[in-house]
């Protein structure tokens, strides 16, 4: 098992290498001089020709991308050009609450996605289905910030029941740490709600049909047993495949909530970043999300053994 | 089939097709059926719902009515853009990666690292590093959705490379590039008309998205993200500023999302995936 983990892990090198060469083109080849643009207006070109200095884009491109694969190695995602700390240790700071909202979004999520999903695939056809169905395409189209809104306006400013927006450490106390985070995990699980539990619901119909769930019915084992340690066991595969690809919904709409809830995170670095042209802060971010995204799909693969013991590697 | 039995057979493709159709045509006589989005009356600042503003005015006093509909134009472009372009690219490389083996493990391995990184923030990197411009937004939401168009390609070439058909092709002496044309191109364009409307949806959340953080079209456009964002602090004021063109937005990928979802019913696509 440990050999897997170890030979898994080292499969993760190439892509992450695939990730640095596909950032790396794409804003070194993009159209636009990075350096004049973070200058702005109205800039002496000795300014910008200092500025392409730092940044090292004086260099060929070939030796700029190993300079940048060598620190990335090292875990140097370069220097904030705004605020002159290391990338690395400016998401350190803002880690926790990214961190918190992340954690408490996939928990609450994923129950309540499988849980709709498995009423939705026992109730296939009824209003309840259709409900439940009804919700996961809204759940698709309603975007992030309109639901953040809407949640803020009626349940922070309306209601008074939470706080409108901010985060409270999880240090000063579990409950206002919750509190804090209701609204926008709310606001960021819907989408993959929705997700999961439109294919928990497809999985379960395709498991349900089959013959031994026909055996377990006519052996008479009761309805909740039968769909969640006979069904759902069976399903859990393809479940746990798009748990694992829906982290990108997450990633992306991590950067619009801590916005929209004004939580100092790894989100809103990025977006303060934009409009300081803070560029190095912008690519490191990328290099950590996608890394995450790549570790997160690693563990999925993993516990596949794991969740279906007929899958060995 | 007539249009009334194929509507009640297909309802949600109607439903949504004549939601689009609706929105499409006020995008387009936007000039016509709304006053200018660009005109501030301070002296009208934060007005709700009335006879004179359909949907109120904004922080500045701009017609919210009139931006919302001219805002229209902006997220049924890039929707569009973005289907067509990543559709009309990953096809290519699809086609070329499932036919020709050689060429296919080292564009998948590309594709994999692309897929690893987040669509919103490589496209709010793109941006933010070139002058803001609608054509700059269309290819940074592009590039993210290249990869699934990609996979969904090659796997229908796998698929059907293996057919007798193709078999008889070969021995038939046609070359690669006329059998991948003329009988594997064909099988792909099903799923792709599902996925391309998938990914019509997205484009159109991720451009709100880009737009409401700052990062989309140049600003003085007004859109439906761009709108949410100027709107921020006034959401306990004047809450129509915010849920005006939050409801239209969402109203759009919906009706998007029911023609996907009722085309991939329909053509009985199941390798169609969202996002």
């Amino acid at each position: 098992m440990i050999g897997t983990i170890v030979r898994r892990l080292l499969s993760m090198l190439p892509v992450m290498g695939v990730v640095a060469v596909c950032v790396f083109l794409l804003l070194h080849l993009a159209p636009g001089d990075p350096a004049a643009i973070i200058a702005g207006e109205n800039v002496s070109p000795e300014n910008i020709a200092r500025i392409r200095a730092q940044l090292g884009l004086d260099q060929p491109v070939w030796r700029q991308f190993l300079v940048w694969v060598g620190s990335l190695l090292t875990g140097d995602l370069g220097q904030s050009m705004f605020w002159g700390d290391s990338v690395t240790s400016l998401i350190g700071q803002r880690a926790e609450p990214t961190i918190s909202l992340a954690f408490t979004t996939v928990m609450v999520a994923v129950f309540l996605a499988i849980g709709l999903g498995v009423l939705a695939a026992a109730c296939a056809g009824t209003l309840v289905d259709r409900l439940v169905m009804g919700f996961a395409v809204m759940g698709f189209s309603v975007p992030v910030f309109v639901v953040g809104y809407l949640l803020i306006f009626v349940f922070a400013i309306n209601l008074k029941w939470l706080p409108v927006q901010g985060y409270t450490p999880i240090s000063e106390g579990v409950a206002p740490w919750l509190r804090n985070l209701v609204l926008p995990s709310i606001a960021l699980g819907m989408a993959y709600v929705a997700l999961i539990a439109r294919i928990t619901r497809t999985t379960m119909l395709d498991v349900l049909a089959e013959d031994y769930m026909r055996t377990a019915k006519a052996k008479g084992v009761a309805m909740r047993p039968m769909l969640f340690r006979h069904a759902l066991k069976n399903a859990a595969v393809p479940i746990a495949t798009v748990v694992g690809n829906g982290v990108a919904l997450l990633i992306g709409g991590v950067v619009i909530t801590e916005t929209v809830f004004n939580i100092p995170g790894v989100g809103r670095l990025v977006v303060d970043a934009i409009a300081r042209r803070d560029y190095p802060i912008i690519q490191g971010v990328i290099m950590v999300f996608s890394g995450v995204y790549v570790l997160v799909n690693l563990l999925v693969d993993l516990s596949y053994t794991f969740l279906d013991p007929r899958i060995r590697d | 089939m007539t249009l009334r039995r194929f509507g009640r057979r297909n309802p949600t493709i109607v439903i949504g097709a004549l939601l689009l159709l609706l929105v499409t045509a006020a995008a387009i006589a936007a000039p016509l059926i709304a006053g200018d989005p660009l005109l501030i009356t301070p002296v009208d600042r934060l007005l709700p719902p009335s006879e004179k503003y359909w949907l109120g005015t904004d922080h500045l006093g701009r017609d919210v009515y009139a931006r919302a509909v001219f805002g229209a134009r902006i997220s049924l472009l890039v929707g569009v853009a973005v289907a067509a372009v990543s559709v009309v690219v990953g096809l290519g490389i699809g086609l070329a990666a499932g036919y020709w083996r050689q060429v296919d493990a080292v564009v998948m391995r590309f594709m994999d690292g692309m897929m690893a990184i987040p669509a919103i923030l490589l496209a709010i990197a793109l941006v933010s590093l070139n002058r803001a411009s609608v054509f700059i937004v269309v290819v940074a939401i592009s590039l993210p959705e290249i990869p699934r168009v990609v996979r969904l390609v090659r796997s229908v070439v796998l698929t059907v490379r293996e057919m007798p058909y193709i078999e008889a092709a070969v021995s038939g002496g046609s070359r690669g590039r006329k059998i991948v044309i003329r009988h594997i191109l064909p099988s792909t364009v099903a799923p792709l008309i599902v996925q391309a409307t998938y990914i019509a949806a997205s484009a159109i959340l991720i451009e709100a998205g880009l737009s409401f953080l700052g990062a989309g079209v140049p600003p003085e456009i007004p859109t439906w993200g761009n709108m949410i964002a100027s709107s921020r602090l006034f959401v306990a004021r004047a809450p129509w500023t915010i849920f005006a063109p939050g409801t239209l937005l969402a109203l759009v990928v919906l009706a998007v999302n029911l023609v996907g979802d009722g085309l991939r019913d329909l053509l009985d696509v199941r390798l169609a995936r969202r996002m």
